[in-house]
């Protein structure tokens, strides 16, 4: 296996070892970037020379002897939605092409104290928009495992970079599936921990109160060590929870002997493909040669996720995005009348189809004599979900689901449908707006394209889901595949 | 105005005097230059979240107390959306339907020296909006300038019920809510700085009806006389409109200080539509029954209670205390005075008559005096030993409100000291007896008149300074 | 299909300038993202609290303390127009 294909564990030790320099990883990656990023497209922009930089300054840390952090000298992508000072942060939106942050995210921060090498920032759909990619404003991403597929969305760039070993590790943020699908669409591990472990402060937010930022990974060890790097409190976070959180290494125990696992059945009906249901009940069957216990379950509520979160999501998005006017950073037309044109015309051109399509629901959905009808009614079907939830981890001690319906689809497929493409986040979106933690780990493939098993835990429970994940991943050998880069390129 | 009842209810902003804005650590200070105290989060910069001040909360806590208000045990924020250019988000975080403090009342009185309550809806917590400069004014600008220094400060908005009756009323009222807010000390309350802002909604009504009128809304008032007029005049351009059959719209009026008019206010392209919703970036505020007790305790003296103690601790009549009770900073000033010199009454006189007439005069706060009060009880004090004249204090006092020097100084500086010496004044009266030989026979012809212009010429030689009591016995013990 | 008053009302409000054409669209897929929606209202919710939060917090607060400005240079770096450290807009009215 090339450099850049290594885990981030591996290169830790091999790093320590003095195996292996720092400037060597990175120059593997770079090189790696050179040679396929003209296929993936997973990048919008790359920082190569700061990469170096850091890259040597870890390695002068280890020829002086010093203890290093276990991301130290990782080459680490991020999602372009997570402001990086002095580094343009577009959120994939032409309103925000040339806008450069004055302060770095909580989590940017808490890489670059792990130094961590921070290779560039990852395409997405406009501000996480979407769940192909597609709705980037700068370019389209392509699943490494078939170029004419979609890499899923909305953090397609970082999934892609990582499956691709254009990156080792990557950032991306979830509001109802954008790290799980695009993990599960390109064969890495993706986790979307539970709402208030990491700081979404210097996140570009969508939905407030469903965004949570989360690790790509090609391995559950690596993703524990991304999680452990960025978790914890941060007081510029009103919503990051101030309790300690544990070493998430320690949850790399290959035993789940007694686990009581439950199946939703919701998540097995109509829509799901056959082959991924054969896949899934494949990895149910390790999971219980591994002493687990699994049965079916119900969450009665789950027929209702979706148009709950299409209100809901909308609707804060609609508020989120009000502030890009064109007055104090981004793009703003030339030559406006008055403030009221300069403010509809900036906004008409510079958000794509999408992002209006949202901006408009949102807005109906909290406009007067709608609100009732539409956003506290969801907020209050948001309660029931929860319940649902809440009523099974009596029982359980986590679910298990397909991530998606289906593998990736090929380009164009559902853009022009706006429902079938929400479609392909039904098994994910249910989680966020429970707040509960969910991990998305490589379970198998069909027609060479990967399928992700979802694990979902009760709140603050990443431990046993990084422990069930492990103990999956060490009996089987999904992980360790790594993709062909062919395909027809559209 | 007599067939016709007005109906005013006021909304009032308050900037809170808090070291740092409401979601953020930048300074509230003014001044400086445009744009220097903004951070990422005031500026609304995307990925930014809001952080409470906690001392905004106890600020808001400490104002509903003192406006006899519930406060809430559970509130929140929600988002108010709107699109302005000095609005960096493009929506308000403000508190919808779930205000910190509610149900709230304060006493005026009315023009008749009624007592009269005015209800108190609620107070709520907001930020504040950036600040927009213009070339000349909004409507001929070319263009626009945006100051965000002011964004992010802390407001409390205090709605009243529409219980005033009078443009007076109204005035009395804000009056005492400055007042009372000022006692609170969370902020000064200057409505020239912009700190205290004020919009009335007003509207009339045949007395004895008991329905409202349509209302407008009043703003742009700048001061408490502005406010009076404004009302004053909008009251009048509704009835003249109900009067002549024409229908009254409901709008938003601005008020033309020059001109002395409310003027229709370009009417908005939009029916407003906020879209509130709660703010999910910020987590709910839960205010225990402890909590509220720590500053229930922290609550100073309000006026209304303090005013009652002058009363009654220091006999005042109702009229000395309710003036010296309606500054914390006068009735502070007075207390000084009276622990140092402790005839209540006559410290009162000396506050009411020369201090306001003088601060008034010069244009100046009770802070700003240069006569502290122990100069001024210093002063009293020379009264009573004889030192000066009560007429002649006067002028001494003067002179220590412009320079801030001691009683003692001023009166040796300007040799002001009372002659109270009888070789020196028997000196003068020698004098007073040659010039005016007439007076004098007519004295002791039995004129007892010609004694008081004997006297009078005395203290002319002496420029006031003689003791007029002792001038008195001496000459009638020289002439008898 | 909504009513093209509502979408020039909500276009209004959301600050959007639509082309006719994205005026269509958008009618006839907020509609049927709508209709989508209107399973909600099956359901009895007549007792149940919304949650606008799913976490129990509360009371999160900070000191009163202040802390860093940003340089000027930087606050108005991302300015698509500025005069005397000031973000310059067109005419309000």
């Amino acid at each position: 296996m090339e450099i850049c294909e290594l885990t981030a564990h591996k290169l830790h030790n091999l790093l320590t070892s003095k195996e292996i320099r720092a400037e060597e990883v990175c120059l593997a990656v770079f090189k790696r970037i050179n040679q396929v990023e003209d296929k993936v497209k997973a990048y919008l922009s790359l920082v190569r020379e700061e990469a170096l930089e850091k890259a040597r300054a870890v390695d002068r840390k280890i020829d002086r002897g010093e203890a290093i952090s276990p991301l130290a000298g990782i080459p680490v992508a991020l999602k372009d939605n997570l402001c990086t000072k002095g580094l343009k942060t577009t959120c994939a939106s032409k309103i925000l092409y040339n806008f450069v942050p004055p302060y770095n995210a909580t989590v940017v921060d808490k890489l670059r104290q792990e130094d961590a090498v921070i290779t560039g920032k990852t395409n997405m759909d406009e501000f996480a928009m979407g769940s192909s990619t597609e709705n980037s404003a700068f370019q389209k991403t392509c699943n490494p495992w078939s170029l004419d597929c979609v890499p899923g969305g909305s953090s397609g760039g970082s999934a892609a970079a990582v499956a691709a070993g254009e990156a080792i590790c990557a950032l991306g943020s979830d509001t109802g599936g954008s790290i799980r699908q695009p993990a599960a669409f390109c064969g890495v591990v993706g986790m979307k921990p539970t709402y208030g472990t990491v700081s979404r402060y210097g996140l570009v937010a969508f939905a407030s109160s469903l965004d949570q930022i989360g690790p790509f990974a090609r391995d559950v060890t690596d993703c524990a060590l991304m999680l452990n790097a960025i978790s914890g409190h941060d007081s510029m976070d009103s919503t990051s929870v101030p309790t300690e959180l544990p070493d998430y290494r320690n949850a790399l125990v290959e035993d789940i002997d007694g686990f009581r696992i439950g199946v939703p059945a919701e998540y097995f009906a109509a829509g799901l493909d056959d082959r991924v249901r054969r896949v899934i009940e494949e990895a149910i069957t390790v999971l219980e040669q591994r002493g687990a216990r699994v049965e079916e379950t119900t969450l009665p509520h789950t027929e209702y996720a979706l148009s709950t979160y299409y209100i809901i999501a909308p609707a804060e998005a609609s508020s989120n995005l009000a502030r890009y006017d064109g007055v104090r950073y981004g793009y703003r037309v030339e030559e406006a009348e008055d403030v009221v044109d300069m403010f509809s015309r900036t906004r008409s051109r510079g958000f794509g189809a999408e992002v209006k399509r949202r901006v408009m629901l949102g807005t109906y959905a909290l406009s007067a004599g709608y609100y009732d009808a539409y956003y506290l009614k969801a907020l209050k079907v948001r309660t029931l979900i929860r319940r649902d939830f809440e009523r099974a981890f009596e029982k359980f001690d986590f679910l298990i689901s397909p991530t998606t319906p289906s593998t990736a689809f090929r380009f164009g497929e559902k853009v022009d449908d706006p429902l079938t493409m929400y479609l392909s986040d039904v098994f994910t979106l249910a989680v966020n707006l429970a707040g509960l933690p969910g991990v998305s780990i490589p379970a198998g493939f069909v027609d060479g394209m990967p399928v992700g098993l979802q694990l979902i835990g009760k709140p603050f429970s990443e431990s046993t889901l990084l422990r069930a994940a492990y103990t999956f991943e060490q009996s089987t050998a999904h992980h360790l595949k790594r993709p062909p880069l062919t395909g027809e390129v559209k | 105005m007599t067939r016709y009842e007005p109906v005013i209810g006021l909304e009032v902003h308050v900037e809170l005097q808090t070291a740092s804005k409401i979601f953020c650590h930048s300074s509230t200070a003014f001044g400086g230059d445009p744009n220097n105290h903004v951070c990422p989060v005031c500026l609304g910069l995307p990925g930014t979240l809001p952080v409470l001040n906690r001392n905004v909360v106890e600020a808001a806590i400490m104002v509903g107390l003192s406006l006899n208000c519930s406060v809430a045990r559970f509130c929140k924020f929600d988002r108010k959306h709107y699109f302005y250019p000095d609005l960096p988000k493009n929506y308000q975080i403000s508190q919808y339907d779930l205000p910190i403090a509610y149900d709230g009342y304060l006493d005026v009185e009315d023009e008749d020296g009624q007592p009269v309550r005015i209800g108190i809806t609620r107070v709520h917590m907001e930020e504040d909006a950036g600040k927009l400069l213009h070339q000349g004014t909004i409507a001929t600008t070319p263009y626009s300038l945006v100051d965000y220094n002011r964004t992010g400060v802390p407001l409390l908005e205090i709605v009243s019920e529409p219980d005033m009756r009078s443009p007076q009323e109204a005035r009395a009222y804000l009056d005492k809510l400055k007042t009372i807010i000022q006692y609170t000390g969370v902020s000064d309350c200057r409505m020239e700085e912009g700190s205290l802002r004020c919009d009335a909604n007003v509207s009339v009504r045949v007395r004895g009806s008991d329905t409202f009128g349509t209302k407008t809304e009043i703003k742009n008032m700048n001061s408490f006389r502005a406010l009076q007029k404004a009302v004053q005049y909008e009251i009048e351009r509704q009835i003249e409109c109900l009067e002549t059959g024409e229908r009254i719209v409901q709008e938003t009026r601005t008020w033309d200080e020059t001109r002395g008019v409310t003027l229709s206010m370009r009417s908005k392209e939009e029916a407003h539509d906020y879209r509130y919703f709660p703010e999910p970036d910020l987590v709910p505020i839960v205010i225990s029954p402890l909590w509220i007790e720590e500053i229930t305790q922290q609550l100073p003296e309000l006026p209304d209670a303090r005013c009652c103690r002058y009363m009654d601790a220091y006999k005042l009549p109702a009229y000395d205390a309710g003036v010296l009770t309606s500054s914390k900073e006068l009735g502070n000033y007075f207390e000084e005075c009276v622990s140092l010199y402790p005839q209540p009454k006559t410290v009162s006189n000396w506050l009411m008559g020369e201090l306001l007439r003088l601060l008034n005069d010069t244009n100046s706060e009770i802070g700003e005096a240069r006569v502290r009060p122990a100069q001024l009880a210093g002063m009293l004090a020379l009264i009573d030993k004889g030192t000066i004249s009560g007429k002649l204090a006067k002028e001494v006092f003067e002179e220590m409100f412009r320079t801030g020097k001691d009683a003692q100084a001023v009166v040796k500086e300007k040799g002001l000291e009372q002659i109270s010496d009888e070789a020196s004044i028997n000196a003068v009266i020698e004098q007073v007896i040659a010039d005016h030989p007439g007076p004098v026979s007519d004295y002791r012809a039995g004129k007892e008149r010609a004694l008081g212009f004997m006297v009078g010429q005395v203290m002319k030689l002496t420029r006031g300074k003689a003791n007029p009591g002792l001038v008195n016995r001496l000459l009638k013990d020289r002439l008898g | 299909m909504l009513s093209r008053e509502v979408v020039d009302h909500v276009a209004l409000l959301a600050r959007l300038e639509l082309s006719e054409e994205e005026k269509e669209r958008y009618a006839s897929q907020l509609a049927d993202i709508l209709e989508y929606a209107e399973r909600l209202q099956e359901l009895d919710t007549e007792d149940v609290i919304p949650t606008a939060h799913v976490l129990p917090l509360q009371n999160v607060f900070r000191h009163d303390t202040v802390g860093q400005h940003l340089p000027s240079e930087e606050t108005l770096a991302n300015a698509p127009d500025r005069e005397d450290n000031c973000f310059k807009v067109p005419r309000i009215i």
